[in-house]
């Protein structure tokens, strides 16, 4: 923590360049630097209550955007409307340059095959095996049943899971299970990462594992991804660390360095509050920001 | 009652049949759509159809027995006992046979769709599904009224025989009647639109039980307690849509054949 209250990174460099917003998607530019994901002055609420008002931010490709915010703020509401399980009252939605909020609920199904998702609670499938739980998309597809095995203990490997191909979720611990639902939102090699509070209600060393397993995905696949957590802890080390292949295990950056492809985005009262780099963050003179990092 | 209050709850009234027949449209043109989830249609065929069986016989034997019993006691007052097997046959056909069925169905059936797809909403299984590229209404809510509608049509048909049976041992071993007398009359009385009526209330029947099953279940909120709601909620509004319907068809039957 530094004095000023706020969570201090050791050897913090100063602020990379924030790239600028752009007004809307460009089928000329790069693939490489195309927005994954656009959201346009988006607004949601239910009943009466706004939860989201004209929330505006894009991810590019290969990047990590941390998304967070106190409980109940919409994290988890925002992270549904990118991939479409929930449709905004106003503005717009891109995903992979599609416009997801003007798509039918039966065309989505195949954008979604793209898009890995990683629920609160892991979400699997109680009535199924791990192997079929991983191994869901693959199935659904008439995949040859060797291939579905192998694929599915391959992704289980990454997460270190792979002697509970045979095991129902209801056998597994909650960290387990979290680790089960990673593997199964990466089996297909998506382009784009949801992860939910995928730390959410586990104990610290639990914490660490499943990070561990994010920053993996993101330094070896370099896979899009969307972060949502509330524990700052979490956030900053996925800013200050990074996966080491050859030891097979994350360790921190060099000092007065930061994961270039990490920032952050921050929630409060239905508005987008914060939108940039790891340094302005921790540098921000917003007081509920520096309030919430204190 | 205050105005508001009213204005609300007709207003939720009427969302609710529109979700409702949202939901069972999309289902039903799913049928037409790939990919077709045979599996899961055996599946819910076996669950629904085979594993209602035992309830199915059990009560259709037991209520022929009883119409027998009650018809015979009636019916000698008029020196007319010789008439029973056709009154059983009757009842069971047109009208006991498909309703009590139905509701037997609906107790099972209806409160197990609420109850598993009610747990898999709050468990965000059904989020995850549609996250993973899988259509819920194709993969969970089409195999259950198909399977519903496919199976209710040949357990009525099994309740009918059961229960013309059990009225025929109780008029031959209880009531000392001929047997040969009794099947002879419930036969010869039966004619087409009787059999038809028979035949087409349990189609309507299987598609209110399944749809207010599902429909019940993905519209759960609020945890474990949702889902016991949930699962009163539809065994109770799809008994009482099932009589309410029996009585629409039975009026339009009666009044396309006269009987």
């Amino acid at each position: 923590m530094s004095a000023s209250g706020g969570f201090d990174l050791p050897g913090m460099p100063e602020a990379a360049p924030v790239l600028p917003p752009q007004p809307s998607l460009s089928t000329q530019s790069e693939p490489a630097k195309d927005p994954v994901v656009v959201f346009e002055e988006v607004s949601i609420g239910f009943g009466r209550e706004p939860v989201l008002e004209n929330v505006s931010f894009q991810i590019r490709h290969g990047e990590t955007r941390i998304l967070l915010g106190p409980a109940g703020v919409g994290k988890s509401v925002l992270l549904k409307l990118t991939n479409g399980l929930l449709r905004p009252d106003s503005g717009r939605i891109f995903v992979f340059g599609k416009e997801i909020s003007a798509m039918r609920e039966e065309d989505l199904f195949e954008l979604r095959g793209a898009i890995g998702t990683v629920f609160q609670e892991g979400a699997l499938f109680d009535s199924l095996t791990v192997r079929d739980n991983v191994g869901y998309r693959l199935i659904e597809e008439h995949v040859p049943d060797e291939e579905i095995t192998r694929r599915a203990t391959e992704a289980l490997r990454f997460v270190e899971m792979e002697h509970t191909l045979d095991k129902f979720p209801s056998e597994l611990s909650g960290g387990m299970r979290r680790r089960v639902a990673i593997a199964r939102a990466i089996v297909t090699n998506p382009q784009l990462i949801l992860y939910d509070s995928p730390t959410g209600g586990l104990d610290p060393i639990t914490s660490t594992t499943i990070i561990e397993l994010v920053m993996k995905q993101r330094d070896v696949a370099h896979t899009t991804s969307l972060v949502v957590t509330h524990r700052l802890q979490d956030a900053f080390m996925l800013a200050s660390h990074h996966f080491n292949r050859e030891k097979g295990a994350m360790e921190p950056l060099p000092e007065h360095q930061i994961d270039p492809n990490t920032s952050f985005l921050m929630l409060y009262q239905s508005h987008l509050v914060f939108d940039g780099t790891t340094r302005e963050l921790v540098h921000s003179d917003d007081p509920f920001i520096r309030e919430y990092l204190s | 009652m205050p105005l508001a209050t009213i204005d609300a709850a007709a207003r939720k009234g009427v969302l609710a049949v529109q979700e409702y027949a949202q939901l069972s449209g999309r289902a039903l043109s799913n049928l037409f759509r790939r990919p077709f989830y045979a599996a899961d249609l055996y599946t819910q065929a076996d669950v629904i159809g085979v594993g209602s069986l035992p309830i199915v016989i059990m009560t259709g034997f037991f209520l022929g027995g009883v119409l027998a019993l009650q018809s015979a006691s009636t019916l000698t007052q008029f020196g007319a006992a010789a008439f029973t097997g056709q009154l059983v046959s009757f009842s069971m056909i047109k009208e006991i046979g498909p309703v009590v069925t139905a509701l037997m169905v609906s107790g099972r059936n209806a409160s197990g769709m609420a109850s598993e797809l009610g747990s898999m909403i709050v468990t965000e299984q059904i989020d995850a599904m549609r996250a993973l590229g899988t259509d819920p209404l194709k993969k969970l809510v089409m195999p259950r009224i198909v399977a519903t509608i496919v199976m209710l049509f040949f357990l009525v048909i099994l309740s009918d025989a059961v229960g013309i049976l059990g009225g025929g041992l109780v008029s031959v071993y209880m009531l000392g009647q001929d047997g040969s007398q009794y099947f002879h009359t419930s036969y010869q009385s039966l004619q087409y639109p009787d059999i038809l009526q028979g035949l087409v209330k349990p189609i309507f029947f299987g598609f209110i039980i399944s749809t207010i099953g599902c429909f019940y279940g993905v519209k759960t909120r609020g945890g474990t307690q949702g889902v016991g709601r949930a699962t009163t909620q539809a065994v109770v509004v799809s008994s009482v849509l099932i009589i309410a319907t029996d009585f629409l068809i039975s009026r339009f039957m009666i009044g396309i054949f006269g009987r």
